[in-house]
């Protein structure tokens, strides 16, 4: 038994169960429906600007892009505009690269160590496909959840909501983005704790929002296909977070109490975990800057003087052996 | 090295499996052979590094500052403070594990310290202590740890086996950069006087004498006189270079191992053949300087005001002599800083003109702001617009591949290059696997001053994914000759190749244009630059 792993799961079943005793058995439902997802939301919101803004007050002193391809020099030369891009425009590209499509993780390279001695590097593209496949499912699932929020739903959502339930298995219709992130989120999980290097340097900080989404899609199935959910109370519930108008309906279950907890607890822990890979991928320096470093000058603004052993103080030591071995010095004495 | 495992040994008993026992419970066992010693208290005292004093690393006493953790603590602010990149990369790791297998440390040890991520770990776990609310507030179950001796030595232990390669930050979805963390942990080591003695004494002969290795204006000179005697002999022509000469048109820079050892001379060699070539048939004026007599700066693997002070000769001097710009030499992390570094430590270089080959016209754009210019994208510019008389012929002997150095390719870029030279001058030319060339190539394991005797099984560790992708193209094209364009890979890839690849030689770049480069009135060759028979001319040699 891993304890990292224990640790967060434990964390999650607590979690779960204060939710569902908080509602079920105290009553607290303006605490986990109202009180919660304002503060929630509001830690989120504050948290994520106070934690970009304390990168942002780091300075760049120096332009040290990875350069990842030919740079740019003789003009017969074919740079790598992509991988060394030298102007603002190709950093753009590289950076649109690596948010949408996450280029450098698709560059990986398992080392297999075959038999003769030789080692190889074959492409690994699962977990670039277990990352892919989890960000944009996690993404179309927010996305779609904007139908709770606005009235009238905008027609864009309403597109979206069918291209994700174009696999009709049955009623309810089933929302393929719910499925994929599920199994998006199991995938890295059982990479986590069954690789043994990945298992190794996980800590439970990396295990702990992985269960929670795991939660998250899981109290969200359930409630959409098992568990009986008015979803009309829901939905009155929800519009009267989004107009500032709370009110707690009646006759909504436990379980979205849970869904909605979930949600509120990775929204607090996102701006103060490792989560905010969101908001610093933007602000690498060695993907955002243009490799360009030798046509223009970047300014260090803590640039300070330092002491350096002049040529004169060279000179001065060696004069007479430089004089002695013909090399032209300045004072000739 | 006596101790040095063999080869075969050493690989049979690589294992990347990590053990179960979780890493903050596994202490650091600082182990002979993997590091390397402790710097000499005189050479700290040269640049006045803090607390030089006579310490050793299997000691169990370092004799620390009493208030270390401080100085640590306060050290460790300052840096968040002054560097973006920092910050950045010890807030938004996700331990996915991508970088894991690519450094070369790892492959060739095993040890899961060695994984880039793990490295910023060992670092990133004393950051969530002292800085992060969670940390603070939870321990070790949001990965904190105290600073305590044991997690400095093994910091001390680590961050002397990264070589700064970079090739960690291809890999990572966010570009967080190993060799950042390294070197940003390299300088707080280096507040406690925790330097090793290969970095802190090339450092301090380089601030007095101008180079790494101590080499004194006249000796300097001495050397390259052998130099121009022994191309005499071979090619009837005197290369006599030019030393300090006020008003030349270029300043030649290039790293003093050149000058120092083989095969470095050779390329050395290959340098002052070229520049004749150029001076008779064009007049080209390339001066070399004494003062600015060393291309690295083994100082970027201290501090950055380490790098900043060595680096300040190179602008200096090329005010002084009042040259028009600078070409360097080939070399690997000297070409990280002088593309990524210096033009923001020393420039702007606003009394040097934008660079223009004064024999092509070719502006060289890519170096208008820095003003240097790298001999292989001088050399291939020359080739390109048929200004070299070539016979590539005389390196028909020579079966080469090409080493992609660590810091030319992913801290510059520059690949086609010096791969469109050797393809001029030699006929028989052979990649490595795609996924250990270029962008993706594997450090010589000796980079960032880690090139000493005492760390050889380190050494050869780190060497072995390059060794074992020369052995590749040596067992299936005959390789004999690994080409490169640094001065550090030439210095270690000899005991690397006699240790896991033999029968393979190391040349520099420019070696290979020495020796394919018609002199105007030179006699006919019969060896290369090495003294070795020339292709067709081994009979003469039996008679
Ligand atoms: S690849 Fe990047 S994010 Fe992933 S473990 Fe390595 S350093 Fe961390
Ligand atoms: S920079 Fe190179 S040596 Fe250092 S951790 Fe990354 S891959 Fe390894």
């Amino acid at each position: 038994m891993n304890v990292k792993y224990m640790f967060s799961f434990m964390a999650v079943i607590l979690l779960f169960l204060l939710a569902y005793a908080g509602v079920e058995a105290a009553g607290l439902q303006v605490v986990f429906g109202i009180i919660i997802p304002y503060t929630a939301l509001a830690v989120f919101i504050m948290g994520f600007i106070c934690r970009i803004m304390c990168w942002a007050s780091s300075p760049v002193p120096f332009r040290i892009p990875t350069t990842c391809g030919q740079q740019k020099s003789l003009p017969w030369i074919k740079q790598s505009k992509l991988d060394c891009p030298d102007t603002n425009g190709g950093v753009v590209l590289r950076m649109i690269l690596e948010v949408v499509f996450f280029r450098s993780l698709f560059r990986n390279l398992k080392l297999r160590v075959k038999e003769g001695g030789k080692f190889y590097y074959g492409l690994e593209i699962f977990l670039w496909v277990g990352a892919l496949a989890f960000h944009y499912a996690f993404f179309t699932v927010a996305l779609r959840h904007l139908r709770f929020f606005t009235e009238p739903v905008p027609f864009f959502i309403k597109i979206l909501e069918q291209l994700d339930g174009f696999f009709q298995f049955g009623l309810p219709i089933v929302y393929l983005s719910g499925i994929v992130l599920l199994a998006a989120a199991l995938y890295l999980c059982l990479r986590r704790m069954l690789s043994p290097q990945v298992n190794y340097i996980s800590l439970a900080a990396d295990y702990f929002p992985l269960f929670l989404i795991i939660g998250i899609a899981l109290t969200g199935i359930l409630m959409r296909y098992f568990a009986k959910t008015d979803v009309v109370a829901v939905k009155e519930l929800t519009m009267g977070l989004a107009t500032f108008h709370p009110t707690i309906p009646q006759g909504i279950g436990g379980l979205f109490y849970v869904h909605l907890f979930f949600v509120s607890v990775l929204l607090m822990y996102f701006p103060f975990s490792k989560l905010m890979h969101m908001g610093g991928v933007f602000l690498s320096p060695t993907r955002n800057m243009p490799c360009n470093t030798r046509a223009e000058r970047h300014v260090n603004p803590w640039n300070y003087p330092v002491e350096v052993h002049s040529y004169e103080e060279y000179e001065d030591h060696f004069r007479e052996l430089m004089i002695e071995a013909g090399l032209p010095v300045e004072k000739k004495e | 090295m006596s101790d040095l495992p063999k080869s075969d040994e050493l690989f049979a008993g690589l294992d990347h499996k990590p053990q179960k026992k979780d890493w903050m419970d596994t202490p650091v066992n600082i182990r002979k052979g993997m590091y390397c010693y402790s710097a000499n208290p005189a050479s700290m005292e040269t640049l006045g590094a803090p607390f030089a004093r006579k310490w050793n690393p299997l000691e169990e006493d370092w004799k620390l500052p009493e208030n270390w953790q401080e100085i640590i603590h306060n050290g460790f602010r300052e840096r968040l403070d002054r560097f973006r990149t920092f910050k950045v990369f010890m807030d938004i790791c996700v331990r996915c594990g991508a970088c894991a297998d690519k450094c070369h440390f790892f492959i060739g040890t095993g040890d899961p310290k060695n994984m880039p991520v793990l490295r910023a770990e060992l670092l990133r776990s004393v950051y969530r202590n002292d800085f992060t609310t969670f940390g603070k507030l939870l321990g070790r179950v949001a990965g904190a740890r105290p600073m305590t001796l044991d997690v400095l030595k093994e910091w001390w232990y680590y961050m002397f086996q990264c070589s700064e390669c970079r090739r960690c930050s291809v890999f990572c979805p966010y570009g967080i950069d190993t060799a950042e963390i390294t070197i940003m942990g390299r300088e707080l080591l280096n507040l406690l006087g925790l330097n090793i003695d290969w970095i802190a004494t090339p450092v301090s002969n380089c601030y007095k004498t101008g180079n790494h290795l101590g080499i004194q204006p006249h000796a300097f000179k001495d050397m390259l006189d052998f130099f121009v005697e022994d191309i005499e002999d071979i090619t009837g022509v005197n290369t006599e270079p030019q030393y300090n000469k006020k008003g030349a048109d270029i300043l030649f820079i290039t790293p003093s191992g050149d000058v120092f050892a083989d095969p470095g001379t050779y390329t050395c060699m290959g340098y002052l053949i070229l520049f004749k070539y150029l001076k008779d048939k064009y007049g080209l004026d390339v001066t070399w300087s004494t003062y600015a007599s060393e291309g690295g700066n083994f100082g970027f693997f201290t501090s950055h005001e380490t790098m900043k002070r060595l680096n300040a000769k190179m602008y200096a001097e090329a005010k002084r002599l009042g040259v028009k710009w600078i070409l360097g030499g080939e070399c690997g992390h000297m070409w990280r800083v002088i593309s990524q570094y210096m033009n923001t430590l020393n420039g702007p270089a606003d009394f040097l003109e934008e660079p223009v080959s004064p024999i092509t016209g070719t502006k060289f754009e890519n170096a208008k702001s820095t003003k240097m210019v790298h001999i292989s994208e001088f050399t291939a510019d020359l080739i390109r617009h048929g200004k070299l008389e070539l016979d590539p012929a005389r390196n028909d002997n020579l079966k080469v591949t090409f080493h992609d150095s660590c810091n030319p390719a992913r801290g510059m870029g520059m690949f086609d290059e010096p791969r469109y030279v050797i393809q001029n001058t030699c006929n028989h030319f052979y990649e490595m696997p795609a996924n250990t060339i270029r962008e993706n190539t594997f450090c010589c394991g000796s980079g960032s001053g880690l090139n000493a005797g005492e760390d050889m099984e380190l050494r050869m560790c780190g060497g072995l994914p390059r060794a074992n992708a020369v052995k590749h193209v040596r067992d299936k094209f005959g390789v004999n000759m690994l080409a490169c364009v640094c001065a550090i890979d030439r210095a270690a890839f000899p005991d690397l190749m006699n240790y896991w690849v033999p029968g393979v030689d190391v040349t520099g770049v420019t070696e290979l244009v020495g020796n394919a480069l018609i002199l105007p009135g030179e006699k006919e060759r019969d060896t290369d630059l090495r003294g070795e028979a020339l292709p067709g001319m081994e009979e003469d040699d039996a008679e």
